[in-house]
């Protein structure tokens, strides 16, 4: 079996990578160059909304290179979670750049485009059916949960992918992928060992961020062998060690050894990782296990209202070691201002300099001479986050207790206005496994002449 | 006993997906794992009570010796980005295990 080479060229399409690594990686002779653009990491607003995460300049800068390498040398190119959440929003937002780019560069190609949007219907049928179960501590998903959402997105494996390469696709814009699918995707297709192909995959979707010192930004190499698999980053300041590799691994799961995906699990009891010369590592052992049904990783989120924030500092020190008596006073001064909008609305003070990060669970909740204040009201209506979040505000900024000094004012605003309106509101609505007959069942692959 | 951040090169958490919390901790090398690893001195009860969790909100805790690691995954105080939340990455909850003393045996304690 002849060695298959795969280019990563970032950990998040957009996110950028040096020209000289992407130079350098082509020096491999890359089979194929494939993105991970996407992740959940950034919380449930990016697939409620259906924006994206990563500016459209960066994400076109990206495109731009990729899209003339990839042209120029023959070789497709993969792009997986398009937009940051996968869902047609995001999907067409990408589609709009690669269209944009095609026209400017003067690039003619095949593209495939799969949405990964689920249709409510077929959900709610799922949910009926006993298709659908939690994936970890979540909670049951409801026909109303379902019906609430503003997107619904599932992780595909990689057969939609296979498909479209199938089909003589030079560039697969994919929606919302599992993460290592646009990498192992051309591997399973040449009969590559599953295993291997989803392991490597697994590391290349971060790029050289498995590298020492890592890089959310710059490029990986990946040589797909028989019985292994080699690592190495591109940049030449970098490297991957057996620790850095073994490592990544662990990264963002919740267990190492067994690594649950579409269709089946990433097994690596029996992986081992061997350092073959400075900057390369070399891995084999891993197994795939096919699962006994076809399931896919739904995610959804909903719109539950809007933000307003105020940030403010204080240094009085008299003010500061009564904050907690202060803002147990602001909220009940704020509560009894609104007595009819009880229950309608969400009041939060995030203290900086004390446990504005870990909250209840922070080991040592010791105010500093100074501490920062974020104020925060979330409702159903911008206009009553809005009137809440004023009226707290102004409260805090003129409350009395005992032994003040600073009579004019409490907190130090570096900003005129004092308060912001963040926009809407969404939480992760689902995160369930749903199983599906067929692999592509929900993941319609359509094909597309660029022609330029 | 020595200080956790003395003994390993990486101590981080992050989400692993938005309703679990993650954490690992990658030991300088392979003796200071083993002997951390022989003791099970990281183990699911000491992370449920450095963290004031319920023992059964640590849903795994597992050494990984191809990185010579520790990981423990919790459920999450809350869904990632719901109401209340500080920490929509879940990476900077680190600090209940930098402190975290570590039995080393009474023959280091001169060294340390």
């Amino acid at each position: 079996m002849k060695p298959l080479t795969l280019l990563s060229p970032t950990a998040i399409l957009g996110y950028g990578f040096p020209i000289s690594s992407l130079d350098r990686g082509l020096s491999f002779d890359p089979d194929v160059i494939a993105v991970d653009a996407g992740s959940s990491d950034p919380g449930p607003y990016y697939l409620g909304s259906g924006k994206p995460f990563v500016s459209r300049g960066a994400v076109k800068r990206d495109l731009t290179l990729l899209l003339r390498t990839a042209r120029s040398r023959k070789k497709p190119l993969l792009i997986g979670s398009a937009g940051g959440s996968g869902s047609k929003d995001h999907l067409n937002w990408c589609r709009e750049i690669i269209m944009e780019v095609a026209r400017e560069e003067g690039l003619s190609f095949r593209m495939a485009v799969i949405p990964a949007d689920v249709p409510k219907e077929f959900l709610l049928n799922g949910l009926e059916n006993g298709r659908v179960s939690p994936l970890g501590p979540v909670h049951q998903l409801t026909q109303s949960i379902v019906k609430e959402s503003t997107n619904l997105v599932a992780q595909m494996g990689v057969e939609p992918l296979i498909e479209a390469l199938d089909g003589g696709a030079d560039v697969v814009l994919a929606g919302r992928c599992y993460d290592p699918a646009v990498f192992a995707a051309l591997p399973i297709r040449e009969k590559y060992s599953p295993g291997l192909a989803y392991h490597l995959g697994k590391i290349l979707e971060c790029a050289a961020i498995a590298a020492i010192p890592g890089s959310g930004s710059d490029c990986m190499i990946g040589i797909l062998e028989e019985n292994r698999f080699l690592v190495e980053p591109a940049g030449l300041e970098r490297s991957a060690t057996r620790t850095s590799v073994a490592a990544h691994t662990l990264y963002e799961k919740s267990n190492p050894y067994l690594l649950p995906g579409p269709g089946g699990s990433l097994d690596l009891t029996g992986t081992s990782f061997e350092q073959i010369s400075d900057r390369r590592v070399a891995v084999q052992g891993s197994k795939f296990c096919e699962a006994d049904y076809y399931t896919v990783k739904v995610e959804g989120a909903k719109k539950i209202g809007y933000r307003v924030i105020s940030i403010a500092g204080a240094r009085d020190p008299r003010f500061i070691s009564q904050l907690d008596e202060i803002i147990d006073g602001v909220k009940a001064r704020t509560k009894d201002n609104f007595q009819s909008e009880q229950g309608n609305y969400h009041l939060q003070f995030h203290v900086y300099g004390r446990d504005g990060v870990m909250g209840p669970q922070e080991p040592n909740p010791v105010n500093g001479h100074e501490v920062g204040i974020v104020l925060e009201a979330v409702a159903e209506r911008e206009e009553l986050a809005e009137s809440v979040l004023g009226f707290a505000r102004s409260t805090m900024l003129h409350f009395g207790f005992p032994g003040r000094l600073s009579t004019a004012g409490n907190l130090a605003f570096p900003y005129s206005p004092s308060d912001f309106r963040v926009g809407a509101v969404y939480v992760f609505s689902v995160h369930h496994l749903l199983k599906l007959d067929r692999p592509q069942e929900i993941f319609p692959v359509s094909f597309e002449e660029v022609r330029s | 006993m020595k200080p956790l951040m003395d003994l390993a090169q990486v101590i981080r958490t992050k989400n692993a997906g938005p309703f679990e919390l993650t954490l690992d901790v990658i030991f300088r090398d392979w003796e200071t794992y083993n002997r951390v690893k022989k003791s099970n001195a990281l183990n699911a009860p000491l992370i449920a009570k450095i963290y004031g969790v319920p023992e059964e909100d640590v849903l795994q805790a597992i050494y990984f010796d191809p990185a010579c690691a520790f990981k423990a995954t919790m459920k999450r105080q809350m869904p990632c980005g719901n109401l209340g939340e500080r920490d929509i990455y879940g990476a900077q909850q680190n600090a209940p295990l930098l402190e975290l003393q570590i039995p080393w045996g009474d023959d280091d304690e001169s060294n340390s």
